[in-house]
């Protein structure tokens, strides 16, 4: 691995190239609140698979702690050394039996263990994802959609460890140990003590050395996440550096980071490799106390306050058996903490608030209109930058109307508001003469639906996606939509039709058929209301001649909000609200806002010199 | 073995760690043995015979036994680790490399997601096996050689009764191996979907707002998250019905030691340390025979995933650089003469035909729908594709007589998808030319008008990109590969629908900037707006890879084609409303 200096030098250089930010699960205090709000979701289960996981547990605890003292005490001490044939096969045929208890209690306890397990990640996991569907949008803004995933996905599962046999495991392990230590004493009092010094060792080193060994391995996956991000970036980014001709610059950052890697490995391992010898040790430490002071006590005989073989061998089997629960809490323990810091993470999204609140007296809204009124709304996302001033607005059932001007100039502002996902800072929105407070949120967004720019195509056939629209639509129902979009025409085309399969990062569809199946799924959810957030960027002009004959189609008796660049769209709107910085600067159709020649109108003739200009 | 017969470059060389590794498994096992041996002295001569002056002896014995095991442990397992990450390290950077030079045809049928398994998780089975695989191999065969010479040599009926259930252990194994493997890749697949489930709801959020789908979701979501559940729990039933019964039939031969064993102490045949000893033997043999099924798994996935490394390893390379290619300045003249495409064999033609002529200086136009070939015809002149027939000439000379970095060194391209790397916006601008100084990096920037919402970032260009960086919207980072194919100071620059998500004013005062810059220079522009191309000097009309027109913009607009069409269309508007507005 030995780099010459130059090498290192020139290295270097690009090691500053690309930087990753990674998750590093990191240890937090532990937090008895936060555990306990963990363990409330045990809960439903508290009479039922607990309590049984618990008893099976207990029945081969209790099987594995009996049987070294059965063979010890009495069948060494007793029937081996009296010669006694009769007890010794009576003592065969008990020991028989208690392995088959224990052989059950695992069965069940093993069983038991991991349904509680799965039932409690999956009401965790349940809970979580369905509190997230609830939070607003800006919560998704100010989040990438990975850290978002790792938390459903990663910091769930890593809590899956701990419910699954780590409760089980802490109360076996405790009831084991304690067991041990108990029988010991009772067997005899000054072994027991003597041999007890390598309890304290065997927890250091289960403790503290397997944490200064984890906090390397935590290192190597820091440095391994690295590497992945890299990996990944790189064959995304293929055809950019084959552009550029970067490929040796990204090999040499390459090596920096694979270099990183590998020393990291080197030093985990070599940390790791040191463990099992330290607990051979321990171990060997017990073994000569054993020997030597054993030994000695058995010489002394039971008579003199020593103590018989019997005894010398349950100690042994008994030796052998204390570094497994030890081993274990002391995982247990640093599993806990890392349990706390994703618990921390997936409460910190259960406390997120949603940005609007049912009152609990909200009515159904049924059988919507569509009359959308403003009165006097004023909103703000944060204190200092205030969205929309005192904006009134009346949309009558049926019409479309349309919402110009620049960005920030709060056109979506106003579409949010009539879906209540937020609620406006002073005044009231109107639907039919509801106050949107009033009514239940599902009622009102089940009756109105919102086109977007950048529809998302999730992964499964295109009649699925479009079903998206209204899940219980049959097959006919779904077509019948896709026919009066326009969109039946590209979709026959296809290979298998409506059953093709499709997807987000596909290249099947173009833009402008993605777009024509959302116009699909909007007429198929059949709103009262229909939002346009319109930009048809990146579509070839013939699609987008279909798009506005479909679209055209689509807002046939409907109230429609448009949010448009397109002239064309606006054009045929029955009222044209112009905006700027949050309030309206003039309305009226496309005519009477030609002929007043105000902003409008400047919008509109500036558009056409650039397209002259150019 | 093949397999791993083409991947010995990246371990052979380090064979040594692990040789050395493998003398100290053979101390580490042999000492494993000592402490029933030890155990059986104590009781057998010192307790039974009265002779405790032999204590100090077997303890010091021992602890300097164990001490030499310690030791042993150490080098053992960590020269055997180092051997698998050493090769690993090697082999990654290998892989890297292939992944460098590897085609844009390559990549058209690759996914990311299943390369990406490749080089984490099947880099990690290979390195697991080297590390851990064979050496556990060994460490098992050892372990039970060694334990079954000790029990015979104490008592050879009592290690045949005790080991009689041995066979029997060894099919639960299998069994339970044969069970578990495919039950496990069944809770893997099943949490697959449940993550794609959830990373779909979470792109689509949007979406799924917009038609209030929440409940929906949920529902979809719920089925996955049971689907997952009722997986874990059905493998954890393999588990229950297996572990303990291989437990209980190690007990058992535990049982059948004490019958057999204690009749053989009363009748004095073994001492009764001897019976000790072997209670610990048996673990010996059992524990790492329940193992072996897994080590032997282990070793069928690694020769699998040896097998899928040395796929990418093996790819061709489709573009290879000629042994006497030139490399020189490239001034830009870029010529076609009677170009066909095809991408795959079972493909349509992706270009039929083509011959254009562009010297520097001169701005090519591509217009068409999606799939008509626009982009092949840019992505031949920096040979990321190879045409079937024809030639495709720069500066009067196949481009195939370049080396690759000489040809592709001074083609600025702008990609329909403005990729950009987690890094600075600097560093992102710079990209292509990490040497450059920061005044022409802000140069480019100005030029592709990105330098002000730059500066607008609280960090300025040094803001951070990518999955955790800063977000961009679509048209900001257009400008941003706009100045980084600026930064390279091209002589060719293709434009493939580079300004799709800026607004108009902006795409106006970017072709302002980029006619000066590419002055005596060719450019390449497609895009869908007329807007964006009427000023060009030649335009080709493409469908189905065909060109059905070409001229200038003036000459087209009249011409009765598929231009006018497109013409009419967007400008339609223009016509109708500025003349309504005039009139009035």
């Amino acid at each position: 691995m030995a780099k010459s200096k130059e090498e290192r030098v020139t290295k270097n250089r690009h090691l500053k190239r690309f930087y990753y930010t990674v998750d590093h699960a990191v240890e937090k205090p532990f937090n008895w609140q936060q555990l306990w709000r963990l363990l409330v979701y045990l809960k439903p289960y508290a009479t039922t698979y607990l309590p049984g996981a618990i008893i099976a547990m207990l029945v081969s605890t209790a099987v594995r702690l009996v049987v070294p003292i059965l063979i010890g005490k009495v069948a060494i001490d007793v029937a081996i050394s009296n010669k006694d044939t009769n007890l010794l096969t009576y003592l065969v045929i008990g020991i028989g039996i208690l392995y088959l208890l224990n052989y059950i209690g695992n069965i069940f306890r093993i069983k038991w263990v991991n349904i509680l397990g799965q039932n409690v990640i999956y009401d965790l996991r349940r809970h979580l994802f369905s509190h997230v569907q609830r939070l607003s949008h800006r919560f998704f803004d100010s989040r990438s959609a990975g850290s978002i995933l790792v938390r459903i996905m990663n910091d769930i599962n890593s809590l899956q460890e701990l419910f699954t046999n780590g409760i089980i495991n802490l109360l076996m392990d405790v009831v084991t140990l304690a067991g041990i230590v108990v029988i010991l004493l009772v067997l005899s009092p000054k072994l027991a003590l003597a041999i007890m010094v390598v309890i304290p060792i065997m927890f250091y080193i289960s403790t503290k050395l397997r944490r200064t060994i984890r906090r390397a391995w935590q290192n190597t996956r820091i440095q391994q996440s690295r590497l992945n991000s890299h990996l990944n970036e790189s064959i995304q980014g293929i055809r950019i550096t084959q552009s550029f001709t970067q490929e040796k610059e990204n090999e040499q950052f390459f090596d920096g980071i694979n270099s990183d890697n590998f020393e990291s490995w080197q030093i985990a391992t070599k940390k790791s490799a040191l463990f099992r010898p330290f607990v051979d040790l321990s171990n060997a430490v017990g073994t000569i106390i054993l020997i030597t002071y054993g030994a000695y006590l058995i010489l002394q005989g039971p008579e003199n306050g020593g103590i018989e073989i019997g005894t010398f061998v349950s100690f042994a089997f008994f030796l052998g058996m204390f570094w497994e629960p030890i081993s274990r809490l002391g995982q247990m323990y640093n599993q806990l903490l890392m349990a706390m810091a994703s618990s921390e993470r997936i409460f910190e999204f259960l406390d997120e608030q949603p940005n609007v609140e049912e009152r609990a007296n909200a009515f159904e809204f049924a059988d919507m209109k569509g009359h959308i009124e403003f009165d006097h709304v004023q909103f703000s996302y944060d204190v200092e930058r205030i969205a929309l001033h005192e904006v009134s607005l009346d949309i009558k059932a049926g019409e479309t109307i349309a919402l110009v001007g620049h960005t920030g100039s709060g056109k979506s502002t106003i579409a949010n508001l009539i879906s209540r996902f937020y609620d406006p800072t002073k005044g009231t929105v109107r639907i039919d003469g509801h106050d949107l407070r009033d009514v239940k949120l599902d009622s009102l967004r089940q009756q109105i639906s919102v086109v977007l720019q950048d529809t998302f195509i999730f992964s499964g056939t295109i009649m699925e996606n479009i079903r998206f629209g209204r899940p219980d639509a049959a097959d006919e129902e779904v077509i019948e939509a896709a026919k009066v979009v326009g969109a039946d025409e590209f979709i026959q085309r296809l290979a298998n039709g409506y059953e093709t399969e499709v997807e987000e990062r596909g290249n099947i569809l173009s833009a402008g058929e993605r777009q024509l199946l959302s116009f699909a799924r909007a007429l198929l959810a059949n709103p009262r209301i229909l939002i346009l957030d319109e930009a048809t960027a990146s579509i070839d002009t013939e699609t987008e001649v279909k798009i506005q004959a479909a679209l055209r189609r689509l807002l046939k008796g409907r109230t429609a909000i448009i949010i448009a660049h397109r002239l064309s769209t606006i054009r045929e709107s029955d009222t044209i609200f112009v905006l700027q910085q949050g309030k309206i600067l003039e309305y009226g159709n496309h005519e009477q806002l030609m002929k007043s020649r105000g902003e409008y109108f400047e919008l509109v003739k500036s558009q056409f010199q650039m397209l002259d200009a150019i | 073995m093949d397999t791993f017969k083409k991947l010995k470059r990246f371990y052979w060389p380090y064979k040594k760690y692990f040789f050395i590794s493998l003398f100290f498994l053979l101390f580490v096992t042999a000492i494993t043995v000592v402490y029933p041996i030890i155990l059986q002295k104590t009781i057998d001569e010192v307790v039974l015979k009265d002779r405790y002056s032999l204590i100090p002896y077997l303890s010091v014995a021992f602890l300097v036994v164990m001490i030499i095991k310690g030791f042993a442990t150490f080098f053992h397992q960590y020269l055997g680790e180092l051997f698998g990450i050493i090769s690993v390290y090697k082999l990654r950077e290998a892989l890297y490399e292939k992944l460098q030079v590897l085609s844009f045809k390559y990549y058209d049928n690759a996914k990311t997601g299943d390369l990406m398994s490749r080089l984490t998780a099947d880099v990690e089975g290979f390195r697991f096996f080297l590390s851990v695989g064979f050496a556990e191999l060994l460490r098992i065969t050892l372990l039970i050689v060694f334990s079954l010479a000790v029990m015979f040599y104490y008592s050879a009926p009592l290690a045949l009764v005790t080991m009689a259930a041995m066979p029997f252990l060894a099919i639960v194994v299998f069994q339970f191996e044969k069970r578990a493997h495919p039950a496990f890749k069944g809770i893997r697949k099943s949490f697959g979907r449940l993550n794609t489930r959830v990373q779909e709801n979470i792109s689509g959020m949007n979406t799924v707002k917009s038609l209030s789908r929440e409940d929906f979701e949920i529902g979809r979501f719920s089925t996955n998250n049971d689907n997952y559940r009722q997986n874990y729990i059905r493998t954890s039933e393999i588990w229950a019905k297996f572990f303990p019964l291989m437990e209980f039939i190690g007990n058992v031969c535990a049982v059948a030691l004490l019958a057999f064993g204690g009749y053989l102490v009363i009748n004095e045949k073994i001492g009764l340390g001897e019976l000790v000893a072997f209670f610990s033997l048996v673990w010996y043999i059992l524990g790492p025979l329940m193992n072996l099924g897994f080590v032997i798994n282990l070793f069928s996935q690694s020769k699998a995933s040896g097998e899928r490394l040395l796929e990418i390893l093996e790819a061709k390379e489709d573009i290879a650089e000629q042994e006497d290619a030139i490399d020189t300045v490239i001034n830009g003249h870029v010529t076609f003469r009677d170009v066909t495409l095809t991408y795959t064999e079972n493909d349509d033609t992706a270009l039929k035909h083509i011959s254009f002529d562009a010297p520097p200086g001169k701005v090519i136009g591509l217009i068409g729908a999606t799939g008509s070939g626009k982009t092949s015809i840019t992505q031949l002149i920096t040979r990321f594709y190879e045409p079937e027939t024809g030639e495709v000439l720069v500066d009067n000379r196949p481009v195939a007589d370049y080396k690759l970095k000489a040809l592709r060194k001074h083609i600025g391209f702008v990609l329909q998808e403005s990729f950009l790397f987690s890094t600075t916006i600097r560093a992102n601008i710079a990209y292509g030319n990490p040497d450059i100084r920061e005044e022409q990096i802000i140069d480019a920037a100005k030029r592709a008008q990105a330098h002000d919402f730059i500066m607008e970032m609280p960090k300025g260009y040094d803001t951070l990109l990518g999955e955790r960086g800063m977000g961009l919207s679509g048209g900001q980072k257009q400008r941003i590969a706009i100045a980084r194919a600026i930064c390279i100071n091209p002589s060719i620059l293709v434009l493939d629908d580079a300004t799709s998500a800026v607004d108009m004013e902006t795409e106006f005062k970017i072709q302002k900037a980029l006619k000066e810059v590419m002055r005596g220079r060719t450019t390449f522009i497609i895009a869908h707006r007329i807007s964006s191309l009427k000023h060009a000097d030649e335009i080709l009309v493409l469908e189905d890879g065909e060109i059905v027109e070409r001229g200038k913009h003036d000459e087209l607009i009249t011409n009765h084609g598929p231009y006018q069409r497109i013409y009419d269309i967007q400008y339609q508007d223009r016509e109708a409303i500025m003349n309504r507005a005039a009139g009035s």
